[in-house]
């Protein structure tokens, strides 16, 4: 069951890389839906770094687990709620006839 | 209750406050004989505390309000020359205002926030603590601040955010001197003077140019009386509250309270802060009296006659000599009851005969009687003709500033004298001497409207007339900035 | 069961009933009300020291949830706003046909669930439960701010969602590093190591996207002043309030140890920029409710100003209570002047400050209302605004502080400047518009949260001793109670 050393660090790590794209995506990309999903991303990479960093020895540590299972949930209701708001304005847009339902002012 | 006096005297106005705003207009008789009934309570209030403070008597209720901080109020002699100005002032205000405005627009807020007025003016002459002081001088400010505005025109909304902007950032300033101080010295008690010796002269000097900066703004010492002339677009009781007793008197009031109180007179002359704000005081009253003389509109023209006479009271107490300080004290009513006088008969004139501009003046005399009758007797007291009370008030401060070595204040007394004259006498000349033009069957009391607007100033006319006459009887104002000086400030 | 538990628990509940009864959801207020009143008033009068854990389990796992002088000052006041906002919103989302239906069926079980969020909020020192609760006040929030204009509710929710993840971020960082993340542990156990230094950044960072500090408010004014009213009201009053908390909480309780004073300096600066430009910025906007919004930016500087003069005070229970005493009556009078402005856009049907002209006439009790909270906004006395800013202002003065002084001073001439403008207007032209009679029951809610702010200003010994209940070391001391001299 031992990890190797080097593989203790990957899941934090990668987790790290994650944030940082993730990050990146959010400040590049101009539509809503894709920064959605940058956001995601960073809430991906965290999740991996909060059970990564619990990987024990042997024992795995329950704390951080059932801390990514409650972000997880949030972080999924929050991306329904994000996906269908998303939705909504670009059937607003439609309907006013906007043309192309790429938005114009979504800076952030 | 008898510990309350202070708090029942200061709350009582808050009843016909919230009568005024809650009844409706259609039960305008109501709202006044509301008013009417809470100020003569008022006025009874304080005459059975005159007796009492004679007696040495000393009143006070006290509340801690923030740590370090209290609430303190306080019945003391030269709170009570105040009060007492204020209550009866008040009255025939009321009275005025009743006859004034008759049936018109916004009462119900008008009287409310008058008595609001009311309340601050009176928490302003208790405070027994620099911070007490503060939040009344504050609240002065935003319950004036509805009256200036009050008829709603560009001119009155300009007038009120002028009002403002000089009201608020001379508090602003004050607030900081205050609580300077008291992180410096701990909370200040007007009756226990504050062990300044610590302090580094500059600090203190510092601090007192913040303060009396800050105050000197409602006392409309140059160059920071601005406000006061465009704050005439508002109607005659506003102006005439304003200018005799409830604004412009509680920034010198505070102005006296810093001095003697706070400061004391030794620190004052210890760092020699007195000449200067003297001379300040002396240079404003001959520049108010100077753009007086330029003014054609009656109200402007009382307006700097105001910044004029209101320096009067802080010349003489920045001269720090008996005498002086006795004429800046009785001046303190003097001036109130003459420019009170002047103001109602302005508004009376411009109310009855549409009046404004002293052009207009002409034959005025002959048409309203009574109501240029005592606006001469005001503004004969103001140039200091014996014996309207003004000549009291000149006498002092002529000879207090000789006590003092300071023989220009008696040039500037007579210069100041001479301008009073330059533009009084010809507002005189023109309402009795110059024919009047054709008014068919004009009466001037013809109404009890008529006469609620005309005879309040003929009160306080008699009033001005009286201090003067009677000025050596116990009861008049002189005898009790005597002993207000004698209990005070001259051990 | 205890209060602690009841006072997040009894809006979940009421949240489901309300998604039960659709429809009927505004019914519920009737119930919740009183129950959620009588709740905050007896954890008001909670004996000191009050702590419970939830379920019984022990720290580090178990939620500790506790009664300290932030939770007796924030919570009653939240409550208070709720009940207000949910009377005045009665009418506005009660069943009605079309699209409106959809937002009377959303409006309700939001509102409590940002209730429960707020409430837990205030009473948990888990940080990560303390995550769990910001982001349910953010679904709520952005939800609401969604039914004004979808493309700034969309704006806020991103923005949002990244300043929670940043947050849990931090917390991530904590939980592997301390195994634990209780405040009052970690209190114990923090050291100024690279990990602790990068936890509470971020933490920081995204908590201040969220309250929207100065230069990170970009996302606030469009989506507080789009929104409708009573949801503008709990955005600006109540939302922002938590992030705040949350902030407290890692900075003066957490961590206050180990963070340097330079960075309480850079919290105050910001604060202090927030200040100047909020105000400045509400000057010159012609639509009130921006004008309000921006408020909002200025006001949220007094709350972080106030950070390196609790660190530095000799006393710092004074500014505690005063930054405390702030944000309470922020929120009261916040709440209040949305509403009040609420009601006079929708009698004149218009958005800019100058429709407002003959309202104080026409509209008595509204003006009344904007009055009294603009009144404790700008600080001018008597309200629980001058106190606030009279304690800092004592505090930055004692400690020979000029800039924030100066600061402090400059911000509240300039919200008199904002705050008179809309006011004056309303005092304008003798001819009253003609407009509905205000309803007794809708705009009695504005006035009663505006009374409140201003009453606070008479209970200045009262709120200080409330706020030091509990408080954390860091900012415990003894209650300088000369009685004058």
């Amino acid at each position: 069951m031992t990890v190797p050393a080097v593989l203790g660090h990957l899941f934090p790590l990668t987790g790290a890389v994650l944030v940082g794209l993730g990050l990146c995506g959010f400040i590049t990309l101009r539509h809503p839906l894709r920064q959605l999903l940058a956001v995601n991303v960073i809430g991906a990479g965290i999740f991996l770094i909060l059970g990564g960093l619990g990987r024990g020895e042997g024992v795995t540590d329950p704390y951080p687990q059932a801390l990514v299972i409650t972000g997880i949930v949030v972080s999924v209701a929050l991306t329904a709620l994000g996906t269908a708001m998303i939705a909504r304005l670009s059937e607003d847009r439609r309907a006013a006839g906007s043309g192309p339902d790429q938005p114009k002012d979504q800076d952030p | 209750m008898m510990l309350s006096a202070p708090l029942v005297l200061v709350l009582l106005p808050l009843i016909p406050a919230i009568i005024s705003f809650a009844l409706p207009e259609r039960l305008a008789a109501w709202r006044n004989a509301a008013n009417l009934v809470a100020a003569t309570v008022k006025v009874g209030i304080v005459a059975d505390l005159l007796r009492q403070v004679r007696g040495g008597v000393d009143l006070e209720w006290r509340y801690t309000f923030l740590p370090g901080h209290d609430f303190l109020l306080r019945v003391d002699t030269l709170a009570l020359l105040f009060v007492s100005l204020s209550v009866f002032l008040w009255l025939v205000t009321t009275v005025y205002a009743i006859g004034y405005f008759g049936r018109g627009p916004n009462l119900a807020r008008f009287f409310g926030f008058f008595n609001l007025c009311v309340l601050s003016a009176t928490g302003v002459a208790l405070s027994g603590t620099v911070v007490t002081f503060f939040l009344f001088y504050e609240l002065l400010t935003l319950a004036t601040w509805p009256l200036v505005v009050h008829n709603g025109d560009e001119k009155s909304l300009r007038a009120g955010r002028i009002y403002l902007a000089y009201t608020l950032a001379g508090s602003a300033a004050f607030l900081v001197g205050i609580l300077w101080l008291k992180a410096l010295v701990g909370s200040i008690e007007f009756t226990a003077p504050p062990d300044l010796s610590a302090v580094p002269p500059l600090t203190l000097t510092l601090i007192f140019v913040l303060c009396v900066g800050g105050l000197g703004v409602k006392a409309a010492l140059f160059p920071l009386h601005g406000w006061l002339p465009t704050a005439m677009a508002a109607p005659a009781p506003v102006s005439a509250l304003l200018h005799a007793v409830a604004v412009v008197k509680a920034g010198a009031f505070g102005i006296v309270r810093m001095i003697y109180d706070v400061y004391g007179i030794g620190t004052v002359a210890e760092l020699g802060l007195g000449p200067p704000l003297a001379a300040l005081a002396a240079f404003t009253i001959l520049y108010g009296s100077l753009r007086a003389v330029m003014q054609d509109e009656i109200k402007t023209r009382l307006a700097y006659s105001t910044v004029s006479q209101v320096s009067y009271i802080l010349l003489g107490a920045s001269l720090i000599g008996p005498f002086a300080v006795i004429g800046g004290l009785v001046h303190l009513v003097h001036q109130g009851i003459m420019k009170i006088t002047l103001f109602m008969c302005a508004g009376a004139l411009a109310n009855r005969l549409g009046i404004k501009a002293v052009t207009d003046l002409d034959g005025a005399g002959r048409l309203m009687p009574v109501t240029m009758a005592a606006f001469s007797i005001g503004a004969l007291g103001m140039i200091g003709v014996p014996p309207v009370a003004g000549f009291i008030s000149k006498w002092y401060l002529g000879i207090g500033g000789l006590q003092s070595d300071a023989a220009w204040v008696v040039a500037v007394l007579a210069g100041s004298s001479l301008l009073n004259a330059a533009y009084f006498l010809p507002m005189l000349y023109r309402a009795w001497l110059l024919p009047p033009p054709e008014r068919a069957g004009f009466r001037e009391l013809g109404t009890t409207r008529d006469r609620m607007l005309v005879l309040p100033a003929v009160v306080t006319a008699a009033a001005a007339l009286a201090a003067g006459v009677f000025a050596s009887s116990s009861f008049s104002p002189l005898t009790w900035a005597k002993l207000i000086a004698e209990r005070g400030y001259l051990q | 069961m205890s209060p602690l538990d009841l006072l997040v628990a009894a809006p979940l509940a009421f949240m489901v009933a309300a998604l039960v009864a659709g429809q009927g959801g505004r019914w519920l207020i009737l119930a919740a009300g009183p129950v959620m009143l009588a709740l905050s008033a007896w954890l008001v009068v909670l004996p000191p020291g009050v702590a419970h854990l939830v379920g019984d389990w022990d720290l580090p796992l178990g939620i500790l949830l506790r009664a300290d002088g932030v939770a007796r000052l924030l919570v009653p006041a939240t409550s208070a706003c709720f009940v207000a906002v949910a009377l005045y919103a009665w009418h506005e989302f009660s069943p009605k046909a079309g699209a409106e239906t959809a937002r009377a069926h959303t409006f309700w079980p939001m509102l409590y669930l940002m209730w429960g969020g707020s409430n837990a909020g205030y009473l948990t020192t888990d940080l990560f439960n303390l995550y769990v609760t910001i982001e349910m006040v953010s679904l709520a929030a952005v939800a609401m701010a969604a039914m004004g204009s979808l493309a700034a509710g969309l704006q806020y929710f991103l923005i949002a969602l990244v300043g929670s993840l940043a947050y849990l971020l931090g917390v991530a960082l904590l939980a592997s590093h301390y195994d634990t993340v209780d405040a009052t542990l970690l209190a114990v156990r923090a050291r100024p190591d690279l990990p602790t230094l990068m936890a509470i950044t971020v933490m920081t960072a995204g908590l201040l996207v969220k309250t929207a500090l100065f230069p990170l408010h970009g996302w606030l004014p469009p989506a507080h002043a789009a929104a409708p009213a009573p949801a503008s009201a709990l955005l600006s009053a109540v939302v922002i309030k938590l992030g705040f908390v949350i902030l407290l909480r890692l900075w003066f309780e957490a961590f206050a140890e180990i963070i340097r004073p330079a960075a309480m300096d850079l919290l105050g600066g910001m604060g202090a920029l927030a200040i100047l430009y909020g105000s400045v910025q509400a000057i010159r906007q012609e639509r009130l409710k921006l004008l309000v919004a921006y408020s909002t930016v200025a006001q949220l500087g007094y709350l972080f100003l106030a950070f390196p003069l609790i660190a530095n005070a000799q006393n710092p229970a004074e500014p505690w209570a005063a930054v405390l005493v702030h944000a309470v009556s922020h929120m009261l009078a916040k709440a209040a002047m949305f509403l009040a402005a609420g009601l006079m856009l929708k009698a004149v049907a218009g958005d800019r400050i100058s429709d407002l002209a003959g309202l104080a006439r026409a509209m008595p009790l509204s003006v009344t209302a904007f009055a009294l909270a603009a009144i404790s906004l700008a600080g001018l006395p008597p309200s629980g605004g001058f106190t606030a800013k009279f304690l800092l202002l004592h505090a930055a003065i004692e400690q020979g502080r000029v800039v924030p002084a100066a600061v402090l001073v400059i911000g509240g001439l300039l919200g008199a400047v904002y705050l008179f403008r809309p006011l004056s207007v309303a005092f304008s032209g003798s001819a009253a518009p003609a407009v509905r009679a205000e309803a007794p029951l809708r705009v009695a809610a504005p006035l009663a949260l505006a009374s409140l702010a201003i009453a606070l200003g008479f209970a200045g010994m009262t709120l200080i001793e409330l706020s030091s209940v509990a408080a954390p070391p860091a900012v415990a001391g003894p209650v300088q109670a000369e009685p004058g001299r």
